[in-house]
């Protein structure tokens, strides 16, 4: 009796004793909240003017997710998200005064969607300890994080982009592009001319013949582009679009009867606004891509479940499983990851714009974590560095099937030739550190 | 009441044909212009600089030069996205390729190059008028973005042909770059502003502003009178194109930082100072400054009353905002054809008798 007694005490002492232990422990670890914390999330986005019907998919997933999390999880970390939406109108000088005006607030990340409000906000952003997260677009050679210490394009660039399409071409036509002629139909911006340099030096390897043909901006007129690729017949055309530049190309490339499965588009040029008006012209019509495609994934029905089906969704929920609304919605569930990972680092909740950035450098998502988010397989696997803010830099190619109006990956993801595009984001880097006087940073 | 005129007499002829003959105006301008030099540079932020002040003044310095050339001269032009253009490629070649160089000077010398442009394209309207030369003019805005896009030494072989401000200095101060303070931009701005204010003021109330007046009312009278159009519209359009150049510059390195041609200087620019002028009053200095505030500052007012103090959604106010300034130029020119400055003129009067209106 008195054994038991005597026993039952000690049990009692060693599991509150290693509760106290385990707890205190815990309380070392745990982050510290501040009640008024809030993490912002500015959205500079455009609903108006040509570029919105790819800008408003974007945006209504970009908000989207961030509902989600604050529905759900009560924020990232208990800290709940305020998202600040700008108009920006794909307008440089807006996107500036929505920069200045939002950068007050305490914004954590600027993700503009715009290549030239992007190159705008390079030097900036980096002055005034602000990250960009410009994710597939902006400045390619920005990927060099030893000279661009602010600045994040992962998980992958225009110069990837450019090289797994030639890479997919040579593939299909045997392993040889000598003598092949390609076409490239551009906007005739900062944008559109990011992959021509890349272009040119694959060509030199691979021996292809490339032709530059400019749209102006908004794109509306094509029909002389278009005359020229009649007549030339090029084996492959590729387009670097945005807005309705998109879909004007894939119904005049119908109206030519181009066959679109020679047709292959970047990944901004590749959603369903831009091939639905050509009808079932567009049938075949590829595109590359960087993230799975339609909405089989789990994370949709809570985002059904806590923001569509309660109204608090940013657009009618029409949008959801589209291809720019899932790009939106991975640009936010990429910025909600590298915050999670900057409250971790620096064991604060409420982290600063700089403990973002820190965040978003040491921003590791593997396949498990991709399916505890619920997006199982949507993209691969994303490991930023100091040195490489380009991330994996991986791209499959997608295809358009107009009968069951949906697109589906024919190919899985593949990395870009390395050799060429690292050797041109050096010298380009090196360009802008000579011309700002900007000396590499060490990373370790 | 206002206007206090008794005893103010003009003895001298210096004093009868000073810019500001009221004593109240004069003494109210310094007083505008003291304040804007000596106390805003205190009270500036970022948001304020890069958008309400700096833009403000640069599109007054191109809303001059337009003003110069159409309500002066009479000359309509419809290039002058293109001569901002070519104001803003000549300061980046300067800048990158003398890094040592003065602000000022690179700034005044982008001006010069853009009133040598000027002048070429001018020589049509030796020959074409109205319409006709607006539509020549025309072709020099669409000739100049091309020839930025596609001559890659014009943006020194960069691989997205975008131009990036380096950092430069003035006496040792940051003016351009991402770390420039706020209150250095803004006085650089101001400096030129003022400058070239006053040199237009006088300009345009000289001989040379007197035969540009002549041709705008009646070119053949003014060529009998003695008047040379050669001479009187090459140089409108230099000294207007020197403005443009000037203001293009300081749009690209202290405005914006960094800009590519067809967004930054396309046809909607050219529009929007001729819109500028037409709101404010052509063939006023006053009516440059006014439109040019107006042009710039209301979308950014609707927009902050809209979204940020009735939080209203952006995409409604993005398309409000067209409506309501469209609204607002149509009343305003209902009201008077004239424009802003004019507006003001017959308010002045109004005020100068008041409370004995005769």
């Amino acid at each position: 009796m008195n054994s038991k007694l005597i026993a039952i005490i000690a049990a009692i002492v060693i599991v509150v004793g290693a509760l106290y232990v385990f707890l205190s422990k815990e309380k070392e670890q745990a982050i510290v909240i501040d009640p008024d914390a809030e993490l912002v999330f500015p959205s500079l986005s455009y609903r108006t003017g040509p570029y919105a019907p790819n800008g408003i998919p974007f945006a209504d997933g970009y908000a989207d997710y961030f509902t989600l999390l604050n529905e759900r999880d009560g924020g990232i970390g208990g800290v709940p998200i305020k998202l600040i939406e700008c108009e920006t109108g794909y307008n440089t000088e807006k996107g500036v005064e929505c920069y200045e005006s939002t950068k007050g607030e305490g914004a954590l990340v600027y993700q503009p969607l715009s290549t030239g409000i992007t190159y705008q906000l390079i030097p900036k952003a980096t002055a005034d300890d602000i990250p960009v997260h410009s994710m597939g677009y902006g400045r390619t050679s920005a990927a060099n994080g030893k000279i661009f210490s602010h600045i994040f394009n992962y998980p992958g660039t225009y110069w990837d982009a450019a090289s797994i399409i030639i890479k997919y071409i040579k593939g299909q036509e045997g392993g040889d592009l000598n003598g092949k002629n390609i076409a490239l139909v551009y906007h005739n911006s900062a944008y559109g001319k990011e992959p021509i340099r890349t272009l040119e030096e694959l060509a030199k390897k691979h021996g292809y013949e490339l032709t530059l043909l400019a749209v102006d901006h908004p794109g509306q007129e094509q029909k002389s582009q278009w005359l020229q690729i009649r007549r030339d017949q090029p084996d492959y055309v590729l387009m670097w679009g945005w807005g309705v530049m998109n879909q004007v190309a894939i119904q005049e490339a119908a109206n030519i009867r181009y066959p679109m499965d020679r047709f292959i588009g970047v990944w901004w040029s590749a959603s369903e606004n831009d091939v639905l008006p050509a009808g079932d012209g567009a049938d075949g019509y590829k595109a590359i891509a960087f993230h799975g495609v339609g909405d089989g994934f789990e994370v949709y029905d809570d985002l059904r479940k806590y923001v569509v089906d309660t109204g608090k969704a940013a657009g009618d929920g029409s949008n959801l499983g589209t291809v720019l609304y899932n790009r939106g919605m991975y640009a936010a569930v990429l910025a909600a990851e590298a915050a999670r990972t900057a409250q971790v680092m620096h064991g604060v909740a409420g982290i600063t714009s700089g403990q973002m950035r820190d965040g978003m450098e040491a921003l590791k998502i593997d396949q498990a974590r991709m399916a505890e988010l619920g997006l199982a397989n949507f993209g691969p696997e994303i490991n930023v560095t100091c040195e490489n803010h380009g991330g994996p830099g991986l791209g499959a190619i997608q295809q358009w099937d107009a009968s069951s109006k949906s697109w589906s990956l024919i190919t899985g993801f593949t990395g870009a030739d390395r050799e060429v595009v690292d050797a041109l984001i050096m010298e380009d880097s090196a360009a802008y550190a000579a011309e700002n006087n900007i000396s590499e940073r060490d990373c370790g | 009441m206002f206007y206090r005129e008794s005893g103010d007499f003009k003895a001298t002829y210096n004093k009868d044909q000073q810019i500001f003959t009221i004593a109240l105006d004069r003494w109210f301008v310094i007083l505008f212009v003291a304040f804007a030099f000596l106390v805003v540079p205190f009270l500036i932020n970022d948001y304020w600089e890069k958008s309400v002040l700096v833009p403000v003044l640069v599109w007054s310095i191109a809303a001059l030069g337009l003003n110069i050339l159409v309500g002066y001269c009479g000359q309509l032009s419809l290039g002058t996205g293109g001569f901002m253009a070519v104001g803003a490629y000549a300061s980046y070649k300067l800048t990158t390729a003398f890094p040592e160089l003065n602000m000022f000077i690179v700034v005044l010398l982008s001006g010069g190059i853009t009133a040598f442009v000027g002048i070429l394209f001018g020589l049509p309207s030796l020959r074409i008028k109205g319409f006709y030369l607006a539509v020549a003019t025309l072709a020099s805005q669409f000739f100049l973005v091309w020839l930025f896009n596609k001559v890659p030494w014009f943006y020194n072989y960069s691989a997205s042909g975008m131009i990036i401000a380096p950092e430069r200095f003035v006496f040792g101060i940051a003016i351009t770059g991402p770390n420039a303070p706020p209150w250095a931009t803004y006085l650089f701005c101001l400096t030129i502003v003022v400058v070239f204010a006053l040199i237009a003021k006088n300009l345009t109330r000289g001989r040379i502003g007197r035969s540009w007046m002549a041709i705008r009312d009646m070119d053949i009278a003014a060529e009998i009178i003695g008047v040379s159009p050669l001479y009187a519209k090459l140089s409108a359009f230099a000294v207007s194109s020197f403005y443009i150049g000037v203001a293009g510059a300081l749009f690209f390195s202290v405005y914006l930082g960094a800009a590519e041609p067809t967004e930054a200087f396309g046809i909607d620019k050219s529009f929007l100072v001729l819109f500028m002028i037409i709101i404010g009053g052509l063939g006023t200095i006053f009516g440059s400054f006014i439109g040019a505030a107006f042009m710039t500052l209301m979308p950014v007012l609707f927009k902050n009353i809209m979204v940020g103090g009735l939080g209203w959604p952006t995409d409604l106010v993005a398309h409000l905002i067209l409506i309501l300034i469209g609204g607002l130029i149509m009343f305003f020119l209902i009201v008077e054809p004239h424009g802003l400055a004019q507006l003001w003129r017959i308010a002045k009067e109004k005020l100068r008798l008041w409370p004995f209106p005769h």
